[in-house]
């Protein structure tokens, strides 16, 4: 529907990007401010970089929340990946119902619960059976994949359901055996949903910071722990610095993902109009 | 591959020595479905299990730090105990109390706030030609991607006593002296309606673009004005898109621990930070296990509506 917008709708659109995007502007501005005081302006200067990138407690936690950003997005891909195609081609088995159930519920269950509860459960595990010995990598890999997982599959189950059965069925009436047609039809047409899963799962990750609070141990850090341990405090010109580096890095990410998807639904669109034109 | 090995007749099941690749194919729509509920299970649902159980016993100074519910006597006879006091514990403690209803009370008024903010733009995008509704939807996406701590660490530097916008408005000589507005419950209001707003924008504009324009215009051609028919026809047919952004606002909303405890400070009490200190600073784990579950409970009703209209829209499509 398109019937051009009033100008009631205009304008809170214009409110809407503002309210959204100035508070960003402003802090990437004034992570370029001299000043010690962040609203205080100084100067242009990027002395706070110079503090940054010095700080060897940074580093560290970049490190650790790269590592475990990349292990979630792969494991919780290919575990993501498998739910959506048992939900969306596999029709009815035993236990959907409760699986639907799980693959949703970590997506509006509150972060604290998740965390106390993962918390609680690894502690058990240890009592019982020795392992996780120590809290950190291992288990905030665990409860980073156990909800990103479900995000991911909730891309692979629209892209599944957006991208129908007819070839699938092609191939299988050609005699393609089930297989095969995962393989070499579903994959190769899933991976632009897989491409935007991984991405969703290692942002996810990169940005969480109440679950890992709860589930990691004395001296690992990720980086949002970090950050959130000297923002408590106040304003932090160096906090600054650090989240205009994340937030180009995040921006640049999204748009080589939005590029590629863009690209793909292009050739979809011109492989289509060549089987509708040339199919004689 | 090995497709030529098995001849398509062939009832694959009947094959006696099949190859480990062939087995695998065989099997791989149970892998497929194993795994990742294998996992959920492990680590999503075993985890309530024993929060659930927890909060059912009694706080020991050992670790960890609460009672077995289930203890072996001579080997043989099992005796299960529960106990409730946690739960009447937090009943009974007026500041639970006034803290879920806080709670509950902060994320119903961010909620409404996202709705008035959110449908207005939902709506505008929709309205939009072709290339620029992509735009506007990326544009509200692309914050999502970003940093939640971040996002609301920017309103700390806007909010605070010499913060952006104090020092605006003095400059401007419109006030004196600061306003306070960091660390108040109207810095929680701005900080949720923030974060949350495009969980709210979403699901309103999917549902949006379902609708049919011609309505609208039938409805003019009959004489009715632009008011009336957005409460008779665009309010009531959108409303699934409103419950779904309402409850992506609210649950989330009603556990948020940054939010209030950043933007907040100590003056805002909210169930998520009460939760996170109980565990943080008491170690009384069995009362945080119950006042999980107490929260779980609240919200068991919202996320089974939202989960239901996840379902239809699911049929729909």
């Amino acid at each position: 529907m398109n019937q051009g917008r009033s100008t009631f709708l205009t304008v809170m659109l214009y409110i809407g990007l503002t309210f959204l995007y100035v508070p960003m502007i402003l802090l990437v501005i004034y992570s370029f401010n001299y000043s010690k005081l962040v609203p205080v302006w100084g100067g242009w200067s990027t002395r706070w970089y110079k503090v940054l990138f010095e700080s060897p407690e940074v580093w560290e936690a970049v490190r650790l929340s790269l590592q475990i950003a990349l292990v979630n997005a792969t494991v919780a891909t290919m575990l993501g990946t498998f739910a959506g195609l048992a939900m969306v081609r596999f029709g009815r088995f035993r236990g959907r119902t409760l699986f639907g159930g799980m693959l949703v519920a970590p997506l509006v269950m509150p972060e604290v619960i998740t965390g106390l509860s993962l918390l609680v459960f690894f502690i058990s595990l240890k009592e019982l059976f020795g392992w996780p010995a120590e809290r950190g990598f291992t288990t905030i890999t665990i409860a980073h994949i156990t909800f990103s997982l479900a995000y991911v599959a909730v891309i692979i189950q629209a892209r599944l359901t957006g991208i129908g059965e007819t070839l699938e069925e092609a191939a299988a009436d050609l005699g393609a055996k089930p297989f095969k047609v995962m393989t070499s039809i579903t994959l190769p047409r899933l991976a632009p949903g897989m491409l935007s899963g991984w991405l969703l799962a290692f942002t996810l990750s990169l940005d969480d910071l109440v679950i890992a609070s709860f589930v990691t141990g004395p001296g690992a850090n990720t980086l949002p722990i970090l950050i959130f341990s000297r923002i408590r405090l106040g304003l932090r010109p160096d906090i600054n610095a650090l989240a205009t580096i994340i937030i180009l890095f995040v921006a640049v990410l999204v748009a080589i993902a939005a590029y590629i998807m863009f690209r793909q639904h292009k050739r979809e669109l011109l492989d289509q109009q060549m089987a509708l034109s040339g199919g004689d | 591959m090995s497709d030529s090995a098995l001849s398509p007749e062939m009832p694959s099941k009947a094959a006696g020595n099949l190859s480990l690749l062939d087995r695998l194919q065989e099997r791989w729509k149970t892998i497929v479905i194993i795994v990742p509920f294998v996992w959920l299970l492990v680590f999503f649902l075993a985890p309530f299990f024993i929060v659930t159980k927890i909060s059912l016993a009694e706080l020991a100074i050992s670790s960890p730090p609460f009672t077995a519910m289930i203890e072996w006597a001579d080997g043989t006879i099992v005796t299960i105990r529960l106990v409730f006091d946690n739960f009447i514990y937090i009943f009974e403690d007026p500041l639970y109390a006034k803290t879920y209803i806080n709670s509950i009370k902060i994320a119903s008024v961010s909620t409404v706030l996202s709705l008035l903010i959110g449908y207005p733009i939902a709506y505008g995008i929709v309205r939009s030609a072709q290339v620029t509704k992509q735009l506007l939807l990326f544009a509200i996406i692309l914050p999502f991607w970003t940093s939640f701590l971040l996002r609301v660490y920017a309103w700390m530097g806007l909010l605070a006593d010499q913060g952006t916008i104090n020092n605006l408005l003095i400059s401007m000589g419109i006030i004196e002296t600061p306003i306070r507005m960091l660390y108040t419950e109207f810095a929680v209001y701005v900080g949720i309606v923030y974060t949350y707003l495009p969980f709210m924008i979403l699901p309103l504009y999917a549902n949006m673009e379902k609708l049919d324009a011609t309505l609208n215009e039938a409805a003019a051609d009959l004489g009715s004005g632009p008011v009336n028919t957005f409460f008779k026809i665009t309010l009531p047919l959108t409303m699934p898109g409103v419950i779904a952004g309402s409850l992506l606002v609210f649950i989330p909303a009603t556990g948020e621990y940054v939010i209030p405890d950043l933007l907040g400070g100590g003056n805002v009490q909210m169930i998520g930070r009460q939760l996170y200190n109980e565990f943080a600073r008491n170690v009384d784990w069995p009362v945080a296990a119950a006042v999980a579950i107490v929260l779980l409970l609240i919200l068991v009703l919202p996320m089974a509506i939202y989960q239901y209209y996840q379902g239809k829209a699911a049929e729909g499509s």
